[in-house]
């Protein structure tokens, strides 16, 4: 800093052009084909220079916008123990909130306008001109930090050394190693990752029910436009990890006229009298896809506007999904219900490293 | 000059005002007397008179599509085996007779009295059995709504939104929103399925469980929002946009008048 020549303040009208045309080494401006510097605008006073009211009315409204801050302080605090959240009633929470929101936004408002009005009103009012000084430091400075940095390096011996320096950077490269085995064995025990999203509790037998009763579904429940949400039966009695299988296993079973399907020769047989089952996770980001129209038999994923037909294995019409909704083959047991023929032949929901 | 004209002319300027706002009030009111009366109509849907009636009101406002005996044409379904709650809801919400095509069928005010949409009602139930119009106990809300909202999240809320308030569909239709639509209809657009909803037949939901649903959004609607104003319950479309104006717009306020300079 003592040798920082350029730092300081000048004064209004002292202007810096010896300076400027010797070309300031912060400056990026070929300085021969500038234009002359204006210098400032002429000095207006404000009124609260000329008026000695005005300047009086501003120390008011400062100081009064001050002690309004205070006043919201308090109001804050008496809001919290007027208002209080006791019965549960969300209304309570409103006003709770509101009030408290209301005084803190008041106290913190308060200061800031108070302390803006106070600079721009009331505080001294001259132009002043605050050089910015050049970034880089004086030629001895720079010698004195490069001999700095060479005295090190001699003194310690550390390019000289070389088995010493290379080792060290060896033990700093291993140190972060152990932590890196540590937060992998965080990873679940015993299974592989991609078994687990290769698979969901469907399985050859599984009775469709209803979400989020359990109930089976028969087939003669599913009446022509109807659109059930389903989760495989046994998931409500499952007692750990229900909502990951869930999220994997939910399905949207709907009822089209038979006519209607396009099917593809090898899936004629995983759909019944036009009940189809899908998986209602999006292929594109996971979403649950469930918004089904009845006529025009598109299912529409609201995250990103995923199109997928029903007709056609809901293969994609429109947006950023890349893959058909995984179909769950589906079959009547001797009692009438709907159960899985097996899994889903493929991994549901968004693609993953290794998806085949 | 202009004070003699004011003071021998018959009329005050603001004469035909007056008088046009009073003639307004007086035909407006009589008209909500008039439907009011009409609102309360009970109507026996299973007397002959009634579907007499339906079927002439039937053939002169709906055959043009539907066909003479509501067998279907080219411009319009059949409506053999609809029953009385599809005509109820179709005609009762005004989206029936339906006055342009385009994506859906919209809300416009019901272009029969409840009397008629009762009795072109029974005349479509007389053809072939179908969804009735449910029971008065089924619509009226009291029913357990932690149980409705439950149902209504998993069925419903994907489409209309997780408050009733609606929302987008494909290629121009919408899930309308169910803040202003009645218990009688609701449950009946349940067990229909009208245009692009799916039908929600009692085996998937049962009676008790649309009771519920219908007690969950009247909960809704009584309920105060404890977050404050909630822009529609749109989401973040909505607070977003809310946000960008006025958020940004307040702190580019503050800036400009930080940094102007005091008068």
């Amino acid at each position: 800093m003592a040798t920082d020549e350029h730092s300081g303040i000048m004064p209004a009208g002292a202007s810096s052009h010896a300076a400027h045309e010797a070309g300031d080494p912060g400056t990026a401006v070929v300085i021969d084909r500038g234009f002359e510097n204006p210098g400032f605008p002429p000095h207006r006073p404000r009124v609260t220079d000329e008026d000695p009211t005005r300047d009086r009315r501003a120390q008011r409204t400062v100081y009064t916008l001050f002690y309004l801050s205070i006043l919201g302080s308090v109001w804050a605090i008496a809001a919290y123990i007027l208002f209080p959240m006791e019965s549960g009633d969300p209304g309570e929470i409103r006003l709770n909130n509101l009030f408290i929101g209301l005084g803190s936004a008041l106290a913190l408002f308060g200061i800031g306008f108070g302390a803006v009005h106070w600079a721009k009103a009331l505080m001294q009012d001259i132009e002043i001109a605050d050089e910015r000084h050049p970034v880089g430091g004086s030629d001895e400075t720079k010698a004195v930090a490069a001999k700095v940095f060479a005295d090190a390096d001699r003194e310690s011996g550390f390019s000289r050394r070389s088995v010493i320096r290379n080792s060290l950077i060896g033990a700093l490269v291993a140190f972060p190693l152990p932590a890196i085995v540590l937060f992998r064995d965080l990873a679940p025990q015993d299974v592989v990752p991609e078994e687990l999203l290769s698979h969901t509790l469907w399985k050859k037998g599984t009775r469709l029910a209803l979400d989020p009763s359990g109930a089976p579904i028969k087939a003669s429940d599913v009446t022509l436009g109807s659109a059930f949400h389903v989760i495989p039966e046994g998931l409500q009695d499952l007692e750990h990890g229900k909502l990951e299988e869930k999220a994997k296993a939910a399905v949207l079973l709907m009822r089209l006229n038979p006519d209607e399907l396009h099917e593809a020769e090898d899936r004629k047989n995983w759909s019944y009298n036009g009940i189809v089952a899908y998986s209602k996770i999006c292929t594109h980001v996971g979403c649950p896809v469930a918004l089904y129209e009845q006529h025009t038999h598109h299912l529409l994923c609201p995250c990103h506007q995923s199109q997928f037909d029903v007709t056609k294995h809901c293969e994609v019409i429109f947006g950023p999904a890349k893959r058909p909704l995984p179909q769950l083959p589906i079959a009547v047991d001797s009692e009438g219900y709907l159960i899985a023929q097996s899994d889903f032949h493929e991994p549901v929901g968004p693609s993953f490293w290794e998806r085949s | 000059m202009k004070r003699q004209m004011r003071r021998t002319g018959r009329r005050h300027p603001l004469a035909t005002v007056a008088l046009l706002a009073l003639g307004l009030t007086f035909t407006g009111g009589a008209y909500a007397a008039f439907s009011a009366s009409t609102a309360q109509a009970n109507v026996d849907l299973t007397s002959a008179a009634t579907v007499e009636e339906g079927k002439k009101l039937f053939q002169a406002n709906c055959a043009t599509c539907h066909g003479l005996s509501a067998e279907g044409t080219a411009a319009g379904p059949s409506l053999i085996g609809v029953g009385a709650a599809s005509v109820d809801f179709q005609v009762g919400t005004g989206r029936m007779p339906l006055q342009m095509s385009g994506p859906q069928a919209e809300v416009k005010p019901p272009q029969f009295t409840d009397e008629q949409t009762k009795a072109l009602a029974a005349y479509v139930a007389s053809l072939a059995p179908g969804p009735a119009i449910p029971a008065a106990d089924l619509v009226e809300g009291g029913g357990d709504a932690a149980n409705g909202a439950e149902l209504f999240r998993i069925n419903c809320a994907m489409c209309h939104n997780v408050a009733g308030a609606g929302g987008a569909l494909t290629e121009g239709k919408f899930a309308p929103e169910l803040t202003s639509v009645t218990g009688t209809h609701i449950y009946e657009a349940m067990v229909t399925g009208p245009q692009n909803m799916p039908v929600f037949n009692d085996l998937n939901i049962t009676p008790e469980d649309k009771r519920d649903i219908i007690t969950y959004l009247k909960y809704v609607q009584d309920t105060p929002s404890p977050g404050g104003y909630e822009l529609g319950a749109l989401g973040p479309v909505a607070e977003g946009l809310f946000i960008w104006i006025f958020g940004l717009g307040l702190i580019v306020g503050i800036t400009v008048w930080i940094t102007a300079k005091s008068n």
